[in-house]
């Protein structure tokens, strides 16, 4: 994907704030936007406030030095875990399909996303 | 009919053993309790008599038939409803599967039923495992059976409140940030949260993926190991599964605890309901006598923990949770409960681009170094013991309007999670009637020693035998 040197100076200058002030405003449309998720002019209200709060608490985070620490990965240390590239039974079809609400000649069916050119 | 009340899987394993019943009256006796106590409890969110008289029948025939059974043939059990059944509705305690029934078992639950277990219902739990309460259930709160009034922790609730009102005799659960423990620690149970990647979270409906850990709750310590005996080891569906092979983890229960280090981080007697700090220094004392050494350490990265958790929890939740579009299972995205909104909408924010760095990255390396504090105590010492809780179980409603307090209530559970390390939940006495527990916590892939060192303690006081007064 092509980068556009714009919004990599956005993501920077974010960053910045939010090291310096995790206090910084969450605009809640954009974050629901971005989870998918609908939400209430109500909720949107009481989260953005608890999540303020929420935040504000993990500022105390910026008190550890972790300059020259490595983020951890898997727990326990297990690295590059690989199986053999071999077919298995697994659940048929008419299974995969027996929760969907809809379905269309054997696939799941969901709504159109494009739109039909006049 | 048998009097259940006091069971415990050994004890019943026994009676079915010498035939002095049959795994039929057992699963009879359960299930009505089950049905008499759930419209108290609401502990269980399905009941599966047809699915538990059947499995039991089988039982049954098969030990007509002279056959060699595991000790859990024909134990009544409880599974949270975040485990896949084949066949069985599978809610995760949210509206949003209401009507889902998987058409798979979860690599635990199909080592159980290979090994005899009699599967009674799914329990009650906070809804997609986000609580410590059970009130984050989209159906209804579960009481907790010591007192209707209080809570029974969570997230899994219903487990818990089911064994200790003997409603079955063990249950499985989850533990993300203490999800096992808390519940067992107000309900007067063992709950065991194994090492990161002992048993297979294949199947079961993942809330933090590099978090959650697949235990049970039991009466005993014994009953406890048990079950672990069947669900450790190697899956190839999770390959977070740890290949290192299984201990037997009965054999040498009762070695005793003679010479064993005995860590106690200071952290985790500062801020704490005095008369849970009294408990869990008599109980170590009780050790003591029977010849731990005990040591007084430091973690110091302690007080980070609850930070570091929830920065980490919600930003893996929300990714998981992501799948839930209605289309192959499910209802879609607007039946998510409050808790889980909240959840996705922290974890969406903190991953999103210009914060990964300030929130999740920041607090993987904060992770590390919680990691390493864990990994120098156990080099001086064998094992930790400290509160599970803070306070004894709180009332119902009590905390559910503010988010940050209930996050605070895992203040003692969350480091273990953090660090990977397995953590065993033991019942340590009571203040009146309510139950207080304490953590037995060892390096990775230790859980034999915990238990060994569980074992030797409750041999002293059997608090398990104190059971509700409910009828």
């Amino acid at each position: 994907m092509k980068k556009n040197p714009k919004s990599v100076f956005r993501l920077e200058t974010r960053s910045r704030r939010a090291i310096r002030n995790p206090k910084s405003e969450i605009d809640i449309d954009y974050v629901a936007k971005l989870a998918n998720l609908p939400l209430t002019s109500k909720e949107k209200l009481t989260f953005s406030r608890q999540l303020q709060d929420i935040l504000g608490y993990f500022s105390k985070l910026g008190e550890v030095d972790t300059q020259k620490v490595e983020p951890i990965g898997h727990i326990t240390g297990l690295t590059d875990i690989v199986r053999d590239d071999q077919t298995a039974p697994s659940i048929t079809q008419e299974e995969a399909l027996k929760n969907a609400p809809r379905t269309h000649k054997g696939f799941f069916e969901v709504e159109a996303i494009f739109e039909e050119q006049n | 009919m048998i009097d259940i009340e006091d069971l415990t899987i050994k004890t019943a394993a026994d009676l079915l053993s010498k035939r002095q019943i049959k795994a039929q009256e057992l699963t009879g006796a359960f299930l009505d309790r089950a049905h008499k106590l759930n419209k108290k409890l609401n502990s269980f969110i399905t009941i599966t008599d047809d699915v538990a008289i059947k499995q039991a029948k089988k039982v049954d025939e098969l030990i007509v038939d002279n056959q060699k059974l595991n000790p859990l043939a024909g134990i009544p059990i409880g599974v949270k409803d975040l485990f896949s059944t084949q066949g069985i509705r599978t809610t995760a305690g949210s509206k949003v599967l209401e009507n889902y029934v998987p058409v798979y078992d979860a690599t635990v639950v199909s080592r159980l039923k290979d090994s005899g277990v009699v599967i009674v219902g799914k329990t009650n739990q906070d809804a997609w495992g986000h609580g410590a309460s059970g009130e984050n259930s989209d159906f209804g709160s579960t009481c907790n059976p010591y007192d209707l009034t209080r809570v029974p922790g969570g997230s899994s609730s219903g487990s818990a409140a089911a064994v200790a009102a003997n409603l079955c005799l063990a249950a499985t659960g989850t533990d993300t940030g203490g999800s096992i423990r808390q519940p067992s620690s107000f309900c007067n149970l063992v709950g065991l949260k194994p090492t990161y990647g002992r048993v297979s979270r294949y199947g079961i409906i993942a809330m933090a993926s590099s978090l959650d850990s697949i235990g049970h709750i039991t009466h005993t310590v014994y009953d406890n190991a048990l079950i672990l005996n069947i669900t450790a080891g190697y899956d190839q569906f999770d390959s977070t599964t740890s290949p290192k092979p299984v201990d037997d983890y009965t054999k040498d229960i009762n070695r005793g605890v003679k010479g064993i280090k005995v860590g106690l981080p200071k952290e985790y007697f500062e801020s704490l309901d005095p008369g849970i700090g009294e408990k869990i220094i008599s109980a170590v004392k009780i050790l003591e006598k029977l010849g731990a050494e005990l040591f007084d350490i430091s973690l110091p990265h302690t007080e980070y923990g609850v930070v570091t958790y929830y920065i980490i929890q919600p930003s893996e939740v929300s990714s998981n949770l992501a799948r839930y579009d209605g289309i192959r299972f499910g209802f879609d995205r607007e039946k998510f409960g409050a808790e889980a909104k909240r959840r996705i909408i922290l974890g969406t924010y903190t991953l999103s681009a210009g914060y990964y760095d300030a929130y999740y990255l920041k607090a993987m390396k904060v992770r590390r170094l919680i990691r390493e504090d864990f990994e120098k105590v156990f080099k001086k010492v064998d094992v930790l013991i400290c509160p599970t809780l803070p306070t004894p179980p709180f009332k119902l409603g009590e905390k559910i309007t503010d988010p940050l307090s209930m996050y605070l209530a895992d203040i003692f559970t969350v480091c273990p999670s953090l660090a990977g390390v397995p953590s065993l939940n033991l019942p340590c006495g009571f203040i009146g009637d309510l139950p207080v527990g304490m953590q037995i916590i060892g390096p990775d892939f230790s859980e034999k020693l915990l238990y060994q060192v569980g074992y030797a303690y409750e041999q002293e006081t059997k608090w398990y035998q104190k059971r509700p007064d409910l009828i």
